[in-house]
């Protein structure tokens, strides 16, 4: 269930140019989150939607979310300071279904952080990860201490091989059994991701990402076109099925 | 103090307080009921209804804007039947209002939801004018009196329950539209709906919206609502649920003094759910300082210079 808290924040690093971490005490917040989840932030007084993250670690009471620069909100959001408190609302939308099996879970630049908490929750976990540059990379030691494998990717070869996370899903997945591919980054990246889920035959399942205005389901407008109606990103997802996309 | 009586009558349907959801903000009331109940309520107008179900426009749907937001969810709803099935019986198991909203293509699509939802035992009917008449080559019947009429009349011959018709503010004369719906049968008006607006990414070149503009809502449309309140409230003689903007009782007290009966939240609920409890709530303390036995006696009290 979604509740409203004042979330008192305990950590704040600046982990790139534009990537910010933010922990927070959240409470029974924290405590109900699931892998996939996101909570919404108000940021500020002047701004009048909150923005949508997705949930990168829990730890108990604990929340962290590891969010990109972008806006304005963002902006508002890195620029918080230790002790001062956020406005939470979560945790919000359908996360991943944590299968009995290993499951590789793969992230595409801001889309890695998600996929922290979700290898926590899963029993057994591999990681595909890949950034524009090493310049980009975030978390790996983070992944390192709870997956048994974390294969690095970059666009342009300065950390891992030169190439996209779909050769090393292909990869993965040639080597390897999965249960479930749980996939989280920009559409072009998740869209290649669930292809090469579906040759290697493994179910995969993606975070996708719209938009949005209340996070709740009742305003509609995070629409996404999944088994050719507008599902809403924020409560029927943000993790779909990545067969029933409209890709 | 004593206890400000909050209960009001709009047109012959009583409320025990004077906050309603505005239509498109607040679903059928399932995501709310998760934080409270919903029958704290004066009533809901739910989510848009069209006589057949409607997929919606692409998205993006939404942009922010300077305390306001733009939309453009294009109507998706799961039609006047899916509703009657699937939504209206749960939001009957509530002690609040409930306001059927419909848009239609023809002045007899309206006539044909009207009497389907007056059968299922809906509160009162919303009218929605601000979209296109398929007849008229697609002008919206809200922005001219004569079409506008034709539907409040048509929406009122087939209707059991009260008739409210929600006006257009992007018109050139809000009361003249106002009069002509009263006229055509029009037992309450609502007002306002959303402001045509438009954002552009400068970086793209495109508008952030996949339909290019949409309706700005939130606190930047709050004047416009008061102002349009206020002349129609002296133009015509039937109550007004005012909104546009309400995000606090001293803005409801605002629409209210304006010539508002009721008043309606909406955008408010996207950035804090609470936010129509915390409107009546806001509204009653106004009503308390001001020493006010009945919420009903700030209804058009403003004192005009």
């Amino acid at each position: 269930m979604p509740m409203t808290r004042n979330c008192p924040i305990t950590d704040l690093q600046v982990l790139t140019a534009d990537v910010v971490s933010i922990t927070m005490e959240a409470g029974d917040l924290a405590e109900q989150t699931k892998a996939g989840q996101f909570v919404n932030i108000k940021c500020g007084e002047g701004l009048l939607l909150r923005r949508p993250i997705s949930v990168c670690d829990v730890n108990g009471t604990q929340l962290t979310v590891v969010f990109q620069v972008k806006g304005e909100g963002t902006q508002w959001l890195s620029q918080c300071q230790v002790g001062e408190e956020l406005d939470v609302l979560g945790p919000l939308g359908h996360g991943y279904e944590i299968p009995d099996g290993k499951v590789l879970v793969v992230g595409g630049g801001i889309g890695v952080p998600p996929m922290l908490y979700t290898a926590k929750c899963c029993r057994e976990a591999d990681a595909c990860v890949g950034f524009r540059s090493e310049k980009n990379a975030i978390l790996l030691e983070e992944l390192g201490a709870v997956c048994g494998k974390v294969i690095v990717t970059s666009d342009d070869g300065t950390i891992g091989a030169r190439g996209f996370v779909d050769a090393l899903v292909r990869k993965a997945l040639a080597e390897d059994s999965y249960a479930a591919v749980f996939a989280c980054g920009p559409k072009p990246m998740l869209k290649s991701v669930s292809l090469a889920a579906k040759e290697g035959n493994t179910p995969c399942f993606v975070s996708m990402e719209e938009r949005m205005g209340c996070g709740l389901g009742a305003c509609l407008v995070c629409a996404c076109s999944v088994g050719g109606h507008y599902k809403h990103v924020c409560k029927d997802g943000p993790v779909f099925n990545a067969e029933e996309v409209d890709w | 103090m004593s206890k400000v009586d909050l209960s009001v009558n709009l047109a012959g349907m009583t409320m025990k307080n004077p906050v309603v959801v505005a239509s498109g903000t607040f679903g059928f009331g399932r995501e709310f009921g998760q934080f409270y109940d919903i029958s704290e309520l004066g009533g809901i107008s739910v989510k848009g209804l069209t006589l057949n179900p409607r997929e919606g426009n692409p998205p993006p749907r939404i942009a922010e804007t300077p305390m306001g937001i733009l939309n453009s969810v294009g109507l998706q709803n799961p039609g006047v039947e899916g509703f009657i099935e699937k939504e209206l019986p749960e939001l009957k198991k509530h002690d609040l209002r409930i306001i059927a909203n419909i848009s239609g293509n023809t002045p007899e699509e309206y006539g044909i939801m009207c009497e389907r939802l007056s059968e299922a035992g809906v509160d009162m009917i919303e009218v929605n004018i601000s979209c296109p008449n398929v007849k008229a080559g697609g002008l919206q019947y809200g922005v001219v009196p004569e079409m506008a009429a034709e539907v409040a009349r048509e929406a009122k011959n087939h209707s059991s329950v009260p008739v409210m018709v929600k006006l257009s503010p992007n018109v050139t004369s809000v009361v003249d539209i106002a009069k002509a719906v009263v006229d055509a049968g029009a037992d309450a008006l609502s007002l306002i709906n959303t402001v045509r607006g438009m954002r552009i990414d400068v970086n793209t070149r495109r508008p952030v919206l996949r339909m290019n503009t949409g309706g700005l809502s939130g606190p930047a449309v709050l004047p416009i609502a008061v102002r349009m309140v206020w002349e129609v409230a002296q133009a015509v003689d039937v109550p007004i649920l005012g909104l546009g903007g309400i995000s606090t009782g001293e803005d409801a007290a605002q629409i209210m003094l304006a010539g508002a009966t009721a008043v309606a939240v909406g955008t408010a609920c996207f950035v804090d759910p609470y936010a129509p409890i915390k409107v009546r709530d806001g509204l009653e303390e106004i009503a308390q300082r001001q020493g006010l036995s009945s919420v009903t006696q700030l209804t058009g009290a403003v004192q005009p210079w």
